[in-house]
């Protein structure tokens, strides 16, 4: 392992994105290029219009499903754990635990190994495979929640003060805002788990992927499209729409909706309710606090690049333990997932 | 502890009336003594737990977080209950919840020393939740959107009861309130209500509008000014005295000049002033009377306390309060004719003659001490709370003068991620913006946003949650009075400032001069 090989000089931030050197490729651009790596499927790792793609199978059906024709021209799916070799390097995926198909980025060269990690999150979740430790020289971590103050409980009992809710206001409907990749299908699978076997209400922005989780095996139950039912027969009913669409004139024509978001965030309570959240619950889909830490202590890398959120709270977390910690200012991440993606 | 913090919980989030009525009742009905009643105490503030300080709770957590990582998710969060809350390390194996009347006993009888030792044990036992809705009790002020006169409305109906009959009763009631919800369950006697000295809930005007004016029978109103002072209702009776506030809570420990006077039998109901030989000063110098445990000979000299009287609630026992106004007044008149009581006078009543007078008087009420006019209907008895078509308040036109927007600060609540505090300035003699006042109402959700952003556009530096604005833009200010002020480098304070405009056109030059805002010092 030469010095002269360490990662800074080979995986570096261009205006396009993270760029891998050696290999000749990039990952998770945020401006078209001739060759990415794509980590996961939401818009912010995932943009429209690269030459040749290299992503799990879901991961390419996800884009392929949200952009169509631009999704890009060649298309190369790799399975988890199996590696190929990219230009010098040789490179491979890693279930990352965040949405079906996310995978973490392992790449070697030069006897080198680092682990961009892409969005993660370490506790189970019925609808993806979950997060694999892979020890590594360099860790590339997410921090979105990367505060104390975020410990997101089990999502199990977020679930059931949900059900209590609507059974506490069973003449009102409860309009549930979730992210339509990843959150929508997990909270689906959670009711289903806790017993909710009746139809779920969808926005219709929510179908398509939908039904794509249904296509790639994950069972979702009856979903209907809300708006073809008439507004009053909800009462009493659950549905799932984006959280733009919880403010917006959609959700007028429900029973007294009620309006609920899971997302990390929600943990805050002034920042649910600058939302008019009136049943804020706390689902996410990435790492909390005490996820990320126990990440960095297992994947026992000697040196962390930490990207979009609180970096500086992990960075000096990290100083504490003598881990080496520096920031990665990716441009483009961090104000979509602020709002929605979580 | 758990069913109170989710009660806090979800009234927090709830934004309607009826909804948290129903929640603290339901909370009512599921809650056994003596818990529920401490809840009451709590959601109406009568709970006061002097040896929790924050300093006690921030360090405290220091014991158990780096202290870096806490400074930041306090940034971050911006309330200190909910950070600590967020942030203190679950123990696992502990798992003494407390009752809500274990804490509200304990602390009550602790010293500050015992203080820390309490609340770590507590803060192990509880989930986040759990220890939000502690550090809220503890630390006073709950702020869920609940006032002290709706947790009476909900206990009230949880009895089916009126809230007045609840607020007759309050003055003689002791937290954790057994008698009383042993009462409204049907299993007990109502509790006795304190005769000595009961507060009466007040009654309450509505506000009118010139043209709302003209649709009024004035024949039958009767007119009085409205005072600028605090509203005030003093009991006397078997030589013991007290002044209630509005809300009635007792100020009398501030006002022991006035009530030294008191030597009669009777409930009046009138508005606090200070006044020297019957002359009323301004609302400033009341102000420093107001809040005052323990005043000062000096402070009795220089500001001394009056009770300009405009009803008689009860008069030797015998309650006034059925009766029409106009016999009341009739009665008021001849007892204080009678008693001649010092530090009192009784409030004129204004003649009426049609709409143009009152309104011609209203603008002319700009003497000291007057704030508009009362509009009383003559024949309404005393009725508790705020009741339809008696009482009307024709309040006088507010002041306003053009700021110009100098610093912004990010408020509470909804809009913590907003700056939607605003202080403003006017140009002094020598060409320079000088601070008069901050406002932080009477500007749409809208207008909050694009004031944001502008704050956000042209920042030229920041202190806290503060930042300072390049100069450029205009807010047309109301206001109800100019008031000298040490606080202020301009010498002045306004009194209810609130956002009237916001002026996107106006150049910052055209913005008021310091010195007409002086000139408006009643």
């Amino acid at each position: 392992m030469k010095r002269e090989a360490h990662p800074e000089n080979w995986l570096q931030i261009t205006p396009q994105g993270l760029y891998c050197r050696p290999g000749d490729f990039f990952i998770d651009p945020h401006r078209p290029v001739e060759r990415a790596v794509i980590t996961h499927g939401h818009a912010d790792h995932a943009r429209p219009d690269h030459h040749r793609v290299l992503a799990t199978a879901e991961t390419l059906a996800i884009i392929q499903t949200r952009y169509g024709d631009r999704a890009g021209h060649s298309f190369q799916a790799l399975k988890y754990g199996e590696s190929i070799e990219l230009g010098e390097t040789r490179v491979r995926l890693v279930p990352a635990g965040h949405v079906l198909g996310s995978a973490q980025v392992v790449v070697e060269w030069g006897g080198w190994r680092v682990v961009v990690s892409g969005d993660y999150k370490r506790r189970r979740d019925p609808t993806c495979a979950p997060f694999e430790v892979v020890p590594c020289d360099v860790f590339v971590t997410e921090a979105t929640f990367a505060l104390p103050v975020f410990r997101h409980p089990p999502d199990a009992e977020e679930i059931h003060r949900l059900l209590h809710s609507v059974s506490v206001f069973p003449e009102r409907s409860h309009l549930v805002g979730v992210y339509a990749l990843g959150k929508a299908q997990r909270v689906i699978r959670l009711l289903r788990e806790a017993g909710w076997d009746r139809p779920l209400f969808i926005h219709g922005a929510l179908r398509p992927l939908c039904e794509l989780y249904e296509a790639l095996g994950v069972g979702l139950g009856e979903l209907r499209v809300a708006t073809e039912a008439r507004g009053e027969d909800l009462a009493g009913e659950i549905l799932l729409a984006p959280p733009s669409a919880l403010a917006d004139r959609w959700s007028r024509r429900f029973a007294d909706p009620l309006p609920a978001v899971a997302s990390g965030w929600m943990r805050v309570r002034q920042r649910a309710r600058q939302r008019n959240v009136e049943l804020p619950l706390i689902i996410s889909d990435h790492a909390d606090w005490q996820e990320l830490t126990r990440t960095l202590e297992e994947v026992q890398a000697p040196e962390v690049w930490v990207t979009h959120g609180s970096e500086e709270a992990l960075i000096h977390w990290c100083r504490l333990r003598g881990i080496r910690g520096r920031a990665l200012s990716l441009i483009g991440r961090g104000e979509e997932e602020q709002e929605e993606v979580v | 502890m758990k069913a109170f913090s989710e009660l806090l919980d979800r009234l927090v989030f709830t934004p309607r009336r009826s909804v948290k009525l129903r929640l603290i009742q339901n909370y009512f009905s599921h809650t056994e003594d003596p818990d529920r009643g401490w809840a009451l105490a709590a959601l109406t503030g009568q709970l006061r737990f002097p040896g929790a300080k924050p300093a006690i709770i921030r360090a405290l957590t220091e014991t158990r977080i780096d202290p870096v990582l806490f400074r930041w998710s306090y940034d971050y969060v911006g309330d200190l209950a909910e950070t600590v809350a967020l942030v203190w390390p679950a123990q696992p194996g502990i798992n003494h919840e407390p009752r809500l009347a274990e804490v509200a006993d304990l602390l009550q009888g602790a010293s500050r020393s015992e203080v820390p030792g309490l609340l770590e044990a507590w803060l192990d036992g509880l989930d986040p939740t759990g220890r939000w809705a502690l550090l809220k009790l503890i630390t006073g002020g709950l702020r869920v959107g609940v006032s002290e006169r709706l947790a009476k409305t909900a206990v009230a109906a949880f009895g089916n009861q009126e809230v007045a009959t609840i607020e007759e009763l309050w003055h003689g009631l002791e937290p954790p309130y057994l008698d009383l919800f042993s009462w409204l369950e049907g299993r007990g006697d109502p509790p006795a209500v304190d005769e000595s000295a009961a507060f009466r809930p007040l009654m309450l005007s509505h506000a009118v509008e010139e043209a709302e004016l003209e649709q009024l029978d004035l024949e039958s109103f009767v007119a009085e000014w409205k005072w600028d002072g605090i509203r005030a209702q003093l009991v006397a009776r078997n030589g013991e005295s007290r002044l209630f506030s509005r809300n009635g809570e007792d100020i009398s420990p501030s006002f022991p000049d006035l009530l030294a006077e008191v030597d009669f039998d009777a409930v009046l109901d009138g508005e606090l002033l200070v006044a020297f030989n019957g002359h009323v000063a301004s609302f400033n110098d009341l102000q420093q009377r107001l809040g005052r445990k323990a005043p000062s000979a000096k402070q009795f000299r220089d500001y001394p306390a009056h009770l300009k009287v405009y009803d008689l609630l009860v008069e030797a026992g015998e309650d006034l309060r059925p009766l029409p106004f106009i016999e009341r007044r009739r009665r008021l008149e001849r007892w204080f004719a009678r008693l001649q009581p010092e530090r009192m006078d009784l409030s004129d009543i204004v003649p009426i003659m049609d709409v143009e007078q009152l309104i011609r008087l209203r603008r002319e009420a700009r003497a000291t001490g007057v704030e508009g006019l009362m509009l009383k209907r003559a024949s309404s008895p005393y009725l508790a709370g705020r009741p339809k078509g008696h009482w009307f308040k024709f309040k006088r036109d507010p002041h306003t003068a053009d700021a110009v927007l100098m610093y912004a600060q990010r408020g509470h609540g909804r809009r913590s991620s907003y700056y939607s505090d605003y202080t403003f300035g006017a140009w002094n003699e020598e060409g320079a913006l000088v601070p008069i006042g901050k406002a932080y109402s009477g500007f749409t959700d809208a207008e909050l946003k694009r004031l944001d952003k502008w704050v956000r556009d042209n920042t030229v530096d920041r202190f806290g949650p503060v930042r300072a604005v390049k100069p450029g833009l205009v807010l047309e200010v109301a206001f109800d009075a100019v008031q000298p002020s040490k606080r202020h480098k301009s010498g002045i304070a306004l009194r209810f400032p609130r956002i009237a405009r916001i002026r996107w056109d106006k150049p910052i030059a055209e913005a008021e001069q310091l010195e007409t805002l002086r000139n408006l010092i009643s």
